[in-house]
């Protein structure tokens, strides 16, 4: 077996390889996207506690989502389809650029506005949905997924328990200053209502979501204004 | 090896090669005997669910890559054998992720990154280095499947008793009625932990030479 052999050999191999898993990756692709799209659905739905099995999710989605429309910081709304914008791409972009979609829901007369945010992690992207009541400063629910923070320790923010301690926490104080709630290393004081318990071991992970709570909230502030005053 | 190479004469099972299909289970086996491929059984044994579906997956990426590399062992370059090996187990791996993605989505988020360690499974490429490379397709095939449910079993079993006493629960049922947890009753948290599967991994290993007395080492 000379030089040549084994050099054409491996870029046959390549080859081969490279054009089966395209055309899996190609042939899969439609299916793997619905997939996404539940996903998404199911996720915005969980942070107004609302738990929606996969085959439900777009009837339940569909039934409770009135409104779903996009924002600039300046509470001004934009043309487009906020279920499309990617906000791994919008928290890129200057603030001012940036589109900020908001799902209305309509549970059974009550209003809920759904906000999504994205932040980084230990190891990764971080990123979540913040279901605010109609005061627009008590968070009915959040819901918060990861790409690969250590199982065990920074991925319990994805767990009910962590998650479920936002409900009822505000992210406006009394006098109505912007006051986002804070993931507290070990235990938050049980009367703060802007703070949360940590998750232990993953310190850098609950900053993260500090971060994220803080820099994505605040980017709705203007919108915020816009409804309270109207 | 070579016993167990196939003639042409030789029948599909013939004793030979129903051998390659049991031994793996028992005497040779990957996890028990071995000690191969106990990363992969740490992981994701909190569920029976999710071992069920690395099963079904090692299974599937094993039969197949013995087969390939063993329809291309007389083709493939001695030098760069392990990297054509490592081409086949991942390129089947990302097929079956994909495959995953699209019908059990559920489930491949459950298993994410674990899906991805089936590359590193050294029972795969220790199956394709020790028998693929040197037979023929059929009994590569059996050798395959055979140490895939091998790892299966052990996975399965693992999975069970930790997802039953760590969550009280079988596939996401409950089976632990709910007057124990009234009388104190209580799961273990522990069972959840990576380090209770190693215990139960032990717990195997001990029961099944206990029962197979030729596989304890006397020296």
């Amino acid at each position: 077996m000379t030089n040549r052999y084994v050099f054409l050999y491996a870029s046959a191999m390549v080859v081969v390889v490279a054009l089966v898993l395209s055309s899996a990756a190609t042939l899969l692709r439609p299916l793997q996207e619905r997939n996404m799209r539940i996903e998404k659905m199911q996720n915005i739905l969980a942070a107004i506690n609302i738990p929606a099995p996969r085959a439900e999710a777009e009837a339940l989605f569909n039934q409770y989502i009135t409104t779903a429309k996009i924002v600039n910081s300046r509470g001004e709304e934009i043309e487009g389809d906020a279920f499309e914008v990617e906000l791994q791409d919008e928290v890129r972009k200057d603030l001012a650029d940036r589109q900020l979609p908001v799902f209305i829901a309509d549970v059974d007369g009550e209003i809920f506005y759904i906000l999504p945010i994205r932040g980084n992690g230990l190891w990764g992207p971080i990123w979540g949905y913040i279901g605010l009541e109609s005061d627009l400063t008590t968070i009915a629910g959040a819901n918060f997924d990861h790409a690969s923070e250590t199982p065990g320790l920074g991925a319990e923010i994805a767990d009910k328990p962590f998650q479920e301690q936002f409900t009822g926490k505000r992210i406006f104080d009394e006098e109505g200053n912007f006051r986002p709630v804070r993931v507290v290393k070990g235990r938050a004081p049980a009367d703060d209502l802007h703070a949360v318990d940590g998750v232990s071991g993953g310190t850098i992970t609950s900053n993260g979501v500090t971060n994220m709570v803080r820099d994505g909230l605040a980017a709705y502030k203007s919108y915020f204004e816009k409804i309270k005053t109207t | 090896m070579s016993e167990y190479s196939n003639t042409p004469k030789e029948a599909l099972f013939s004793p030979q090669n129903r051998k390659l299909l049991t031994n793996p289970l028992g005497k040779d086996n990957p996890i028990n005997v071995q000690v191969l491929g106990i990363c992969s059984v740490l992981a994701i044994t909190v569920q029976l669910r999710t071992s069920i579906v690395m099963a079904i997956s090692v299974v599937a990426v094993m039969g197949l890559a013995n087969v390939i590399i063993s329809l291309l062992r007389k083709t493939i370059p001695p030098r760069i054998r392990i990297i054509v090996q490592l081409t086949v187990i991942a390129s089947l791996v990302i097929l079956v992720d994909q495959v995953l993605k699209a019908f059990v989505y559920d489930v491949s988020r459950q298993l994410s990154v674990f899906v991805g360690l089936i590359i590193t499974n050294c029972i795969i490429m220790g199956r394709l280095e020790a028998y693929a490379l040197n037979n023929k397709p059929w009994p590569s095939f059996l050798d395959g499947i055979g140490n895939a449910f091998g790892y299966g079993w052990v996975l399965l079993t693992v999975g069970f008793f930790r997802e039953l006493f760590g969550s009280g629960t079988l596939m996401g049922y409950q089976v632990i009625p709910g007057f124990l947890y009234d009388l104190g009753y209580e799961n273990n948290g522990f069972m959840i932990l990576p380090p209770m599967a190693l215990i139960t991994v032990g717990i195997i290993i001990w029961v099944h030479r206990h029962r197979d007395r030729s596989l304890v080492d006397i020296s």
